[in-house]
């Protein structure tokens, strides 16, 4: 009787472990493939991967999205933490109930939908252009600026503050530093597990950042990836091999940052709820 | 009286001191939360304002004059805002829940100390987190496309004969968007579950058993509780997630056949940005889902109803 449990439980698990992987599997048998042949439900893997890519390449601009997004995303996420965790540390280390209140108010933010914001933020952006094009409509900056500061991050990084030993804080006071001393010698480096998950988030979360850039990035040249892969997905004549290998390549960073950190990953997504 | 002196002396100054630290830290601390403060209320608060005023303007472009409340009654008679706010109600009711119960179901499989691969089973079925929403999308639309492999799959094992209209049925469309979604943040939401699981003390199942009580007992009398909070937690976020979805559609269905499975977000995206810019009422729209959020985490507190939630 336990032993027929035991194996309806690895039945289950099996069917739902195949249904999660069966898309991953696909796209990546379907990038070695031709196009026609994915057409066709080819289900095994081809030698047409270095083709692909070299289509991909002459047909799209692949690498100058690339970079878009590694830029964008690489200095959301340094601005993010600092900031957040300047905050998170400010509202839980030198607590009153007056930031209370604030922090309160600024966990609202949480609740507002982005599509309340596009509207507005985009007149912004607008008014900005004409005073300063550099960060105005159609610029990196103006993709990253709005996702810089969120409140979540901020909720996350005061949490773990929480946890934060208020002993070297005062050890370090006693050691003359002043208190943004104490802040970048001591706190941030006690908290690297916790900068570690909140860089993965916000990692994550910017590089796959799609209605803000698809609203604000006009030009080509500006295009991030899921902006290239969205177009190209929309296209009237899809060339299958091309589109699963710029899906590949567009998901092997977040794989990578996935495998390679999966332990901060999830802390990550734990310490939120603590 | 010479003591007395002494310690009149002596006692203001660790008060004066004292007060210029508190002061001092005070300000301190204001000057750490501040760059955040300020760029929320800059790209949150101060958008939020101005969409409500511009919830009373109409016009093309940027020639808006203010109507009262004419957007807001527009929005009863609006066919496109009804089918998104049909659509969008539909994929909540639905999504939410089933996704809810799939991601409990398999924490609850996980959560067996006898059970081996665990670690292998638990990536696996949150893997799908990991990917882009545009980027599996689009891998969706050509799974459930109707010459794609999934019907294929169908017609081979002979569950049906002919090919699924799964994009351009209106009620299919829906169906492939709801699988979707629930594909991508089962995993996710199982996360949540597995580690509050691991919190539960074994013990009181043993009691149960004990006592008598089967699997379903032990699940709907002891983990259900348990995971109040947690479930309440995820119920919420899956809820506002859900009311904002918009790169799923844009990229499987564009909203189509028709309006069949257009969102509100991408009904204020098109109001904006396809359709001939009416900035003023698209803003109008906005302000539904914000009172809709507000709705329906107000109703999932109330439905969890005690404090500790």
């Amino acid at each position: 009787m336990h032993k027929i449990k035991q194996i309806f439980i690895y039945i289950l698990l099996s069917i739902f472990t195949v249904i999660s992987i069966f898309p991953f599997i696909w796209m990546i048998i379907s990038a070695t493939n031709k196009s026609i042949d994915v057409t066709k439900g080819r289900l095994l893997p081809g030698t047409h991967l270095v083709e692909n890519i070299q289509n991909l390449l002459s047909t799209v601009d692949l690498v100058p999205a690339l970079i878009n997004s590694a830029t964008i995303s690489i200095a959301t996420t340094i601005l993010s933490l600092i900031i957040a965790s300047l905050a998170g540390y400010g509202f839980e280390i030198y607590r009153s109930k007056a930031k209370d209140v604030v922090f309160n108010i600024l966990l609202l933010s949480m609740m507002i939908p982005f599509a309340a914001l596009m509207i507005p933020l985009f007149r912004m952006f607008g008014t900005i252009s004409q005073i300063a094009p550099g960060i105005g409509i159609d610029t990196l900056t103006s993709a990253m600026l709005p996702s810089i500061t969120t409140a979540f991050l901020i909720f996350f990084f005061r949490q773990n503050t929480k946890m934060f030993p208020r002993e070297l804080l005062e050890a370090g006071r006693i050691d003359g530093l002043t208190e943004l001393g104490v802040f970048f010698r001591i706190y941030v480096p006690t908290m690297k597990t916790t900068y570690a998950a909140a860089a993965i988030i916000t990692f994550m979360a910017s590089w796959n950042n799609y209605l803000w850039p698809l609203v604000v990035l006009q030009s080509p040249e500006n295009h991030t990836i899921p902006l290239l892969i969205s177009n190209l997905g929309s296209s009237n004549s899809p060339d299958f091999g091309i589109i699963m290998t710029s899906i590949v390549i567009a998901t092997l960073p977040t794989a990578l940052i996935f495998f390679l950190l999966q332990r901060h990953f999830v802390a990550g997504m734990m310490g939120s709820v603590k | 009286m010479i003591p007395a002196t002494t310690k009149q002396n002596i006692q203001p100054k660790p008060r004066k001191y004292n007060n210029k630290f508190r002061l001092k830290n005070g300000l301190i601390g204001w000057a750490f939360i501040s760059i955040a403060t300020v760029m929320i209320c800059l790209f949150y608060f101060y958008p939020m304002v101005q969409a409500l005023i511009l919830s009373f303007q109409s016009g093309a472009g940027t020639n808006l004059q203010f109507v009262g409340l004419d957007n807001y009654l527009r929005l009863f008679t609006d066919p496109a805002f009804i089918a998104a706010l049909k659509n969008t109600v539909i994929y909540l009711i639905i999504q939410v829940p089933v996704m809810i119960i799939f991601a409990l179901f398999i924490s609850v499989l996980l959560n067996n100390k006898k059970l081996k691969l665990k670690g292998f089973f638990r990536t696996a079925i949150f893997l799908p987190c990991i990917t882009s929403l545009v980027a599996y999308s689009v891998v969706f639309k050509y799974l459930f496309a109707t010459d794609g492999i999934i019907n294929k799959m169908l017609i081979n094992v002979s569950l049906i004969s002919e090919p699924i209209q799964w994009l351009t049925d209106p009620f299919w469309a829906k169906v492939t968007i709801i699988i979707a979604i629930t594909w991508r943040w089962t995993g996710y939401n199982m996360i949540f579950y597995l580690s509050a699981l691991q919190n539960v003390d074994h013990s009181i199942y043993e009691a149960a058993k004990i006592d008598g009580a089967n699997a379903f007992q032990q699940f709907f009398k002891i983990t259900i509780p348990m995971l109040k909070p947690i479930i309440l937690f995820t119920s919420i976020t899956s809820t506002i997630g859900t009311l904002q979805l918009f790169d799923e559609v844009m990229n499987i269905t564009k909203g189509g056949p028709g309006n069949a499975t257009i969102t509100i977000s991408q009904y204020i995206y098109n109001l904006s940005f396809k359709y001939t810019p009416d900035f003023g009422y698209a803003a109008t729209v906005s302000y539904a889902i914000v009172i809709m959020i507000v709705v329906f985490s107000i109703i999932q507190f109330k439905v969890a109803g005690d404090k500790n939630a």
